[in-house]
């Protein structure tokens, strides 16, 4: 999809200008940098990183430990609220509340600190698994044992799904979307992006039709409802 | 202008990486094979060992992928395409609006975000199962294949197994079944 990346470079560099005027905006506010906290938030979140196998959300109680109970930086309400919000944007949940905590503590450079203490451990432990792995894949018995694995992975995706499912399908116009995307990606194979497109429109229409409809929706799995 | 190329796409994947883990999977998987850097089945031992690596997967799968198609130059580059729409997007919000979720559209928006996230996740799974044989022929191989698919399954919904536990014995199956 060549006219996806010319329309995403484009959008990188508005991100970039955008960036820079926001760092200047954090420095009016924030008069003197202080290294010592922006170092303290560099390590506290290098030390989560390496340990935290199992994907994002294994890291969110080790997060929470470190920044509200060990560093009493902020409140258990105020880090709830942070990973509410790192939840419900784009991207990794655990890097996107360590993004929320750095600019929370000190603006800009701390977000900067607290996503490359996330990021760096697992980086280097990520390339050296990768550099593993094309080392030994072509041995006979390492190629034998991905064989099964691929099975599990298969498994390990499903279950994903039907896990996001619990919380995301739970009336009649959230399991006809679902469906329906299935059967859209399989038939038409539509890009991926265009679904997620897709499905912010219809959350937004399907609202506005039940509303016209007269019919109440519950928003969320536990029974909040607008009218 | 592979770098560049790299960039981009995991820009574009930043950006519309809503749910996070798994969610992003079909979204990079489908870039990745389109741009011809890796194949289903390659990107599959590539969610494997992201799975397996501390960290977020999404993330650990963008390394790996960077580093499979340039180096290591393509692993940052990859790396800082993902992460930079998440510090740009958390910088706006907690600049500007820190009742964002809270907000009646992005409620409505995810009312029908959700269920297509789930749906996606769905579809790559059976696009993964097809691409490794766990949907195929009927053979000796495919069923054993599907006997392993069940048996983790099971583990990880009945047992509440630790998936990295899971891969493992998965491997240590397959050396023994297909060596």
């Amino acid at each position: 999809m060549p006219f996806i990346n010319e329309f995403s470079y484009k959008v990188a560099l508005h991100c970039w200008r955008a960036l820079l005027t926001l760092r200047k905006r954090g420095s009016d506010s924030i008069k003197k940098t202080d290294w010592k906290l922006i170092r303290d938030i560099f390590f506290s979140f290098l030390k989560i990183g390496p340990v935290t196998f199992g994907g994002g959300y294994a890291m969110i109680p080790l997060i929470e430990r470190e920044v509200v109970w060990k560093k009493r930086w902020i409140t258990v309400k105020e880090v709830t609220e942070i990973f509410a919000i790192a939840q419900s944007v784009p991207g990794a949940i655990a890097i996107n509340s360590a993004i929320f905590v750095g600019y929370r503590l000190a603006g800009f450079k701390g977000a900067v600190a607290a996503m490359f203490g996330v990021l760096l451990p697992t980086f280097w432990i990520v390339i050296l698994l990768s550099v593993l792995y094309l080392y030994v894949q072509d041995n006979h018995y390492i190629e034998a044992a991905f064989v099964g694995i691929r099975a599990a992975v298969v498994a390990i995706i499903a279950y994903a799904a039907y896990k996001v499912g619990l919380t995301s399908i739970y009336d009649k116009t959230t399991w006809l979307v679902a469906i329906t995307s299935v059967i859209v990606l399989y038939v038409l194979q539509v890009h991926p992006v265009f679904m997620i497109v897709g499905g912010i429109l219809t959350g937004l229409i399907a609202v506005y039709i039940k509303k016209y409809l007269g019919i109440v929706t519950r928003l969320e799995k536990e029974s909040e409802q607008i009218d | 202008m592979l770098l560049l190329e790299l960039f981009t796409t995991f820009l574009m994947i930043g950006f519309v990486s809503f749910g996070g883990g798994y969610a992003m999977i079909p979204v990079i998987e489908s870039e990745v094979t389109v741009h011809g850097w890796m194949t289903t089945q390659q990107f599959t031992d590539v969610i494997a060992i992201a799975g397996m690596s501390p960290g977020p997967i999404a993330t650990n799968c963008a390394i790996f992928v960077g580093f499979h198609t340039a180096g290591l130059p393509g692993a940052i580059i990859s790396t800082v395409g993902m992460v930079l729409p998440s510090i740009l997007i958390i910088l706006i919000i907690a600049k500007f609006f820190f009742q964002f979720h809270e907000n009646k559209y992005v409620k409505f928006a995810f009312y029908g975000l959700r269920p297509i996230i789930t749906g996606l996740i769905a579809y790559s799974a059976i696009e993964f199962a097809i691409s490794n044989d766990v949907i195929g022929e009927l053979s000796w191989y495919t069923f054993s294949l599907v006997a392993i698919f069940g048996l983790s399954l099971f583990a990880v919904t009945k047992t509440k197994m630790h998936p990295i536990l899971i891969i493992l014995l998965s491997g240590v199956c397959g050396t023994i079944l297909y060596s």
